[in-house]
């Protein structure tokens, strides 16, 4: 049990880093709550991987330090931090049985036999892997071999957190949810820190509390799911997160509102007073389709726009229309109206988002 | 049901039937043909199992069969823990690997006779470095007179030629454990120990399948190098079984019995074999259920 706190984190695989991009991880402070579910998401190669390595103490990070409650863990082996880490695929024991497999990481901290065995099969009650106990791991199929790894993750019940490098993708997806069921209800049993790996929103947001967004080596946002999708702080969180992602149009502040193209957009006064002392030449807006009004007639608040195309996604619709010369994305709910060829949008002010340098502009009354 | 017939397929497997046919076997059926019959010149008569029965009791093939089981366990004793050390120690990455894989493998590049050469050299009391190095220590050392030194040093050789194909395989079966199993081991605390008896040793019983069976056939059939190394003396001490076979059947003609030699040598590799392969099979399989708690 421990809070672990990244302090002045970073790392790099090259041996004479000269630029920010040689950096997996971009220096950052971070810090991991004891006790909480957290999720850490991003794309392939952005360094999350690296992030849980350096936690569970397999890398030594090049800069800065990690901090297990109070103490500096850098030159601590994974054994002395007591960490536990399941891994993308599958590892077993092969030789050994599932219940030796469970038994393992118990044995080779002396624990004695009477304490073993009703911890293995509470564990293997929660995976389901009690009717395998006496199979030798070899024989099992992916997704059984997958609950062993999980299971010698939970089966030690003082660690200080376990870590998750992407556990479920070799798992089919109806227990895929399962499992993620299992994890939290763990979770919520045994008050562990928990770490998930994941490029997966889905998966992030059943599981986590918290998700962190890291994106070129960067964390961009820490937050809930909610405000990972209502505020993402950063461009790539808008684009990441949500299915489809933020609507984005680079636009030029002018003395009344925002400009994109020679179409005039009003914004928030607050935003604009920011926007207009700015100096930078990448300001962006941003709106989630979701929030993108959709009238059915014409009005004055509404763009004319022309619709590329209507996807229709069973509960609800996905409208495609050109703004200017982007193609942006509304969401239709199941029962409005749908246009053909001419469409008349808004966006409603509160949801529009202003990003300078990729970076959210926050808003006084948020 | 009306099911069409189709066995062309079968023609595509012609061309490697007359391969094998010519291979292995029309030469083993000769074989077989010799065993049963009793051939002069143009006549032949049926003899039944007379020779099978004649060779099995013949006591000097009886000690040569014995002695080519000793000689085959004692090299595998020796060659598989020896060469799985080796490939365990060997570097895994960088110039060093390659210039320790080209070192390991070199003895595996010398023809047979010329190691049975290269040792009959090495050995020898006046200039060979060994023999001489020996003597020097003051022990009587002569693989010509002295039965223990002629079979120690048959085995030294041995072990010298092929302990590198068994390194081989396991350095290569080595490389291809991927590197999580390592970090979950060191996550669950594993001992030196027990990251090899339950890692690397489990995934190399493929490899060590092969390297077995490659070794034991191998050594059961070996020739050349104690042909030449000590001829198969003092007496009969290093004599096996294939030296046994080529002076019977070449040496003194006698073709009948030869024949039913060969085969009975071809069956027991066939057996010991079968028994390697299964017995290692087996150690993957479950336990048998009997309470039916699978």
């Amino acid at each position: 049990m421990a809070e672990i706190t990244l302090s002045s984190l970073a790392h790099t695989y090259e041996t004479n880093p000269s630029s920010p991009e040689d950096y997996a991880i971009r220096k950052m402070d971070h810090v991991w709550h004891q006790g909480g579910a957290y999720a850490l998401l991003g794309p392939s190669g952005c360094g999350k991987s690296t992030m849980l390595n350096i936690i569970s103490g397999l890398l030594q990070p090049s800069e800065g330090d990690v901090i297990f409650d109070s103490r500096i863990v850098n030159d601590l082996s994974p054994e002395e931090r007591n960490i536990a880490q399941v891994f993308q695929f599958p590892v077993v024991y092969d030789t050994m049985t599932v219940f030796e497999n469970l038994a393992f990481p118990l044995r080779n901290i002396k624990t004695p036999a009477h304490k073993i065995a009703p911890r293995v099969h509470e564990v293997a009650e929660i995976l389901e892997l009690t009717s395998v106990l006496k199979r030798k791991a070899k024989n099992l199929n992916a997704d059984e071999k997958q609950k062993v790894s999980m299971g010698r993750g939970l089966v030690r019940d003082d660690v200080s957190a376990i870590l998750f490098d992407e556990p479920l993708t070799v798992i089919d997806p109806q227990l895929k949810w399962k499992l993620r069921r299992k994890l939290k209800q763990i979770h919520e049993q045994f008050n562990i820190t928990m770490i998930y790996v994941t490029h997966d929103q889905l998966e992030a947001s059943t599981f986590a509390e918290k998700i962190a967004v890291m994106y070129e080596g960067k964390m961009v946002q820490f937050g809930s799911p909610r405000e990972l999708f209502e505020r993402p702080a950063h461009t790539f969180v808008g684009f990441f997160i949500g299915s489809p992602g933020m609507n984005f149009l680079e636009v030029a502040i002018t003395d009344s509102g925002a400009q994109y193209g020679d179409i005039a957009i009003p914004i928030n006064p607050h935003q604009h007073a920011i926007a207009k002392a700015s100096d930078s030449g990448n300001i962006k807006l941003g709106i989630r389709p979701e929030f993108v009004h959709v009238w059915d007639d014409r009005n004055d608040e509404a763009f004319e726009v022309n619709v590329k195309d209507v996807e229709d996604l069973g509960t609800y619709r996905i409208m495609s229309f050109y703004f200017g010369d982007s193609l942006l994305r509304a969401r239709l709910h199941e029962d409005q109206r749908v246009p053909q060829k001419k469409a008349y949008v808004s966006f409603p002010e509160q949801w529009l988002t202003l990003y300078i340098d990729e970076y959210r502009v926050e808003v006084g009354n948020e | 049901m009306n099911k069409v017939e189709n066995n062309k397929a079968w023609f595509l497997v012609l061309p490697m039937l007359v391969l094998v046919s010519f291979s292995a076997v029309i030469p083993l059926m000769t074989v077989v043909n010799y065993s049963i019959q009793d051939i002069l010149g143009n006549s032949a008569f049926f003899v039944g199992t007379e020779w099978f029965e004649k060779t099995l009791n013949d006591p000097d093939l009886q000690g040569a069969l014995l002695r080519q089981f000793a000689f085959s366990f004692t090299i595998l004793a020796i060659e598989v823990p020896l060469g799985i050390a080796i490939a365990l120690l060997m570097p895994k990455k960088g110039w060093q690997a390659s210039a320790v894989l080209i070192l390991v493998i070199l003895p595996l590049l010398v023809p047979w006779n010329v190691v049975g050469s290269m040792w009959q050299i090495f050995t020898r009391g006046d200039i060979g470095l060994m023999g001489y190095g020996i003597n020097a220590l003051g022990y009587d050392y002569s693989i010509t007179s002295n039965a223990t030194d002629a079979w120690v040093t048959i085995i030294l050789m041995d072990v010298w030629h092929w302990t590198p194909l068994i390194a081989l395989l396991c350095y290569s079966g080595l490389r291809a454990i991927p590197e999580a199993y390592y970090q979950a081991a060191r996550i669950d605390r594993a001992s030196n120990w027990a990251v090899f008896r339950y890692i690397q040793l489990p995934k190399l019983t493929n490899v060590l399948v092969i390297g077995v069976l490659l070794r034991f056939m191998h050594s059961f059939m070996i020739y050349a190098e104690p042909f030449v190394l000590t001829g198969g003396g003092p007496g009969s001490s290093t004599t096996f079984l294939s030296q046994s076979l080529t002076s019977m059947a070449i040496g003194q003609q006698d073709l009948g019995p030869s024949a039913a030699f060969s085969i009975i040598y071809f069956l027991i590799i066939l057996a010991v074999s079968y028994v390697f392969y299964i017995a290692i099979m087996n150690m993957q399989k479950d336990k048998v259920n009997t309470q039916g708690g699978a």
